[in-house]
């Protein structure tokens, strides 16, 4: 049978559970057939050796005729018929004893031999399993002295399968509950593992559910939560900061583009060159257009969800998007290509979502060569733009929604590095995710998102 | 042509009136919100540049008691705050234009021309719009240039009629952007002077005299040669 192994450590808790668990049912059913069947085998083996004694003893005192009466006297004493006694000559012909011939079995090292006997007497019919000891006695006559150990045979028998169902049956229970306990740790830690992922993706204010036990488990995840709150606290505030800092710096900046436009229209009135002060307007416009892109993402990405949502037309806006920009790709010797599902319908932000792709088609016409293609696709559930331009190297494609982050062979052409974060920022308060891969060649940025169920969009 | 400027930071305000008072406007100033109500009130403004964060009483609040006066001057906002909600909270409150600090001073005149020139525009439903030999047919959307017929894509006949109705008017690229795209976004690249020279070859190509023009620093303006714009 294939089964597949499942990796995981809480399959390997259980599995070592059971392999444990195992092991000491094991020693602990060795142990009870140790003491219950091996040993009445043991006893047996006992009391034959002591009659053994006793005979030889006998032998020594009263010689072979003494002895024959002593085995005569003890058969017809007995009342179990469990005693086989056999006296024989040294050519092995019997001479006193309930057996009719020396059994035909081989000896062990101890004199010890076991062998079956077919027997009538006292109405018990059939073979009988004999357990015996040889023992040689002085004037090299042999003696042999045994015990029907029949029912001893199947006592065991009874208790090794008695230990042996039982051993089956809690291995089988051990392996339940070890499953079930390892399920148990495993949903635990998956609704951990869940949350993680959850706030890898963005979402940094989700918490991991406490089942309120208080055990290592709900502990860990306590902690966990206090640190999530902490960083959470701690982004605040760098984002707080950093916000602050460009609200702080674009008033100055502000008033200083207000004056050299001021000083640029009283130039222009006196008749003078106003070269330098347009330059000087356009660095200070750059550094407000960055300030602004900047504060713009931070305003977005503190927004909740849906807050200012309409139901928009996405059909519609694609269109809008490629016609605004189709000029420019037209300019640039490049095809833009649309192909569009209709009436997609999905709660947005109608300007966001249209800013957001005009700085990817705004990008992909910038970095594509003159003759490259770009394609704008929109599906029910996704967004794609792909461009025939240089592409983006596998290590840098989580990095280029950072802000200010700029491919090096992009440097040199203009740009402030914020445009991917807005594209990102705007995509993650649509729920959207965002994908890029390789277009071979060039890059295809995939936007994926989800229509609500119902009749298209529910507003 | 006579203007009230409702604004509390110095700078700007100075900023303003040094501009406009060189374009030509009358103005007066009031620092804080309850002056600036009262004057509103008080004299018969052409127009009203109103900034949304004012000590005493707030822009909005102000334009709200304003409009329920009974007063309806153009009202230019201003504001810090540029997204889309604020802007609709901001039109929404009676406000006829919405202006995001910082801003160019030919953008903020061309938005006042804009206002101030809006009982001039024709209405709506005139049927043919008129400069020099261009002629535009809105009731079968097309263009003339004399005799010759111009191809227009429907977004080029939007563009046309927008600068048409604005005729002799500054217009400025975000004023295109909001009015003819009716999209609110930066557009990071030059795209609108593409689409603006695509028109120009269109209607001007090949004619002894270009209507179309580049006003530097502000934007465009549809004009006759002999008709100068009020800004210029």
């Amino acid at each position: 049978m294939l089964l597949k192994l499942p990796r995981s450590f809480t399959f390997r808790l259980a599995l070592t559970y059971m392999a444990l668990f195992g092991l000491s049912v094991l020693l602990l059913m060795l142990f009870i057939y140790w003491f219950t069947a091996a040993y009445m085998v043991r006893e047996s083996d006992e009391l034959i050796e002591t009659e053994i004694n006793e005979l030889a003893d006998h032998y020594d005192m009263l010689g072979l005729d003494g002895l024959v009466s002593l085995i005569n006297e003890r058969l017809s004493r007995q009342q179990t018929g469990l005693s086989i006694y056999l006296l024989a000559s040294q050519d092995y012909q019997p001479l006193a004893g309930n057996l009719d011939t020396w059994p035909n079995a081989s000896l062990d090292a101890q004199g010890w031999i076991d062998f079956k006997m077919v027997s009538n007497e006292k109405g018990s019919h059939g073979e009988h399993e004999v357990r015996a000891r040889r023992f040689i006695l002085p004037g090299g006559y042999h003696l042999l002295v045994g015990r029907i150990i029949s029912h001893l045979v199947a006592m065991k028998e009874r208790i090794a399968i008695t230990l042996a169902w039982g051993l089956g049956l809690m291995l089988l229970l051990g392996g339940l509950v070890g499953w079930w306990m390892s399920k148990r740790m495993a949903r635990r830690i998956e609704a951990i593992n869940r949350t993680s992922r959850d706030i890898i993706s963005g979402d940094l204010s989700r918490r991991i559910p406490l089942q309120g036990t208080n055990d290592e488990l709900d502990r860990l995840a306590g902690s966990l939560n206090e640190m999530l709150d902490r960083i959470q606290a701690l982004m605040e505030d760098v984002r707080r900061v950093s916000d602050n800092i460009a609200h702080d710096l674009r008033t100055p900046l502000g008033r200083l583009h207000n004056q050299l436009d001021n000083l640029r229209s009283e130039l222009q009135q006196a008749g003078l060159d106003t070269a330098s002060v347009e330059q000087a307007l356009n660095e200070s416009q750059g550094l407000l257009a960055t300030f602004n892109a900047l504060l713009r993402i931070a305003r977005i990405e503190a927004r909740s969800r849906t807050e200012g949502f309409t139901s928009v037309d996405l059909t519609a806006l694609v269109h809008d998007v490629a016609e605004f920009y189709e000029p420019l790709a037209d300019a640039r010797n490049q095809t833009l290509a649309v192909s569009a599902a209709p009436a997609v319908q999905l709660p947005a932000d109608r300007d966001l979502l249209f800013q957001a792709l005009a700085n990817l088609l705004d990008n992909a016409i910038k970095y594509t060569p003159p003759g490259g293609e770009i394609q704008l696709s929109l599906t029910t559930a996704e967004l794609t733009i792909t461009d025939t331009g240089p592409g983006i190297p596998p290590a840098a494609r989580q990095q280029i929604f950072q802000r200010f982050f700029r491919l090096e062979a992009s440097r040199s052409t203009p740009g402030s590095g914020l445009g991917l974060s807005l594209v990102e920022a705007v995509a993650r308060l649509h729920g959207m995710a965002i994908r890029v891969s390789d277009n071979f060649p060039g890059t295809r940025i995939t936007l994926g998102f989800t229509i609500s169920s119902g009749h298209g969009a529910a507003w | 042509m006579r203007i009230l400027i409702v604004e509390d930071d110095s700078n700007t305000a100075d900023f303003i009136l040094r501009g406009m008072r060189q374009a030509g406007y009358t103005l007066d100033h009031a620092a804080n919100g309850k002056d600036g109500l009262f004057l509103a009130l008080e004299f018969p403004y052409d127009a009203i540049i109103l900034d949304r964060m004012l000590p005493g009483l707030e822009g909005l609040t102000l334009l709200k008691t304003l409009r329920a006066a009974g007063k309806n001057t153009p009202v230019l906002l201003l504001s810090a705050l540029g997204e889309v909600d604020d802007r609709v909270e901001g039109l929404h409150a009676g406000g006829d234009d919405y202006l995001t600090k910082p801003f160019a001073l030919a953008e903020l005149q061309a938005r006042l021309e804009a206002l101030l020139r809006r009982g001039d525009v024709k209405p709506a439903d005139t049927a043919a719009l008129r400069l020099a030999d261009l002629e535009l047919d809105r009731l079968t959307r097309s263009a003339h240039r004399g005799a010759r017929q111009i191809e227009l894509q429907p977004r080029e006949y939007q563009l046309l009629e927008y600068l048409m109705l604005h005729a002799g008017q500054v217009v400025t690229r975000t004023m295109l952007l909001e009015g003819v795209w009716d999209y609110h976004f930066d557009p990071q690249t030059n795209v609108i002077d593409v689409h603006i020279s695509r028109l120009r070859s269109k209607i001007d190509r090949g004619e002894e005299r270009p209507l179309l023009h580049t006003v530097r620093g502000a934007g465009y303006c549809l004009r006759d040669r002999g008709a100068k714009p009020g800004s210029d």
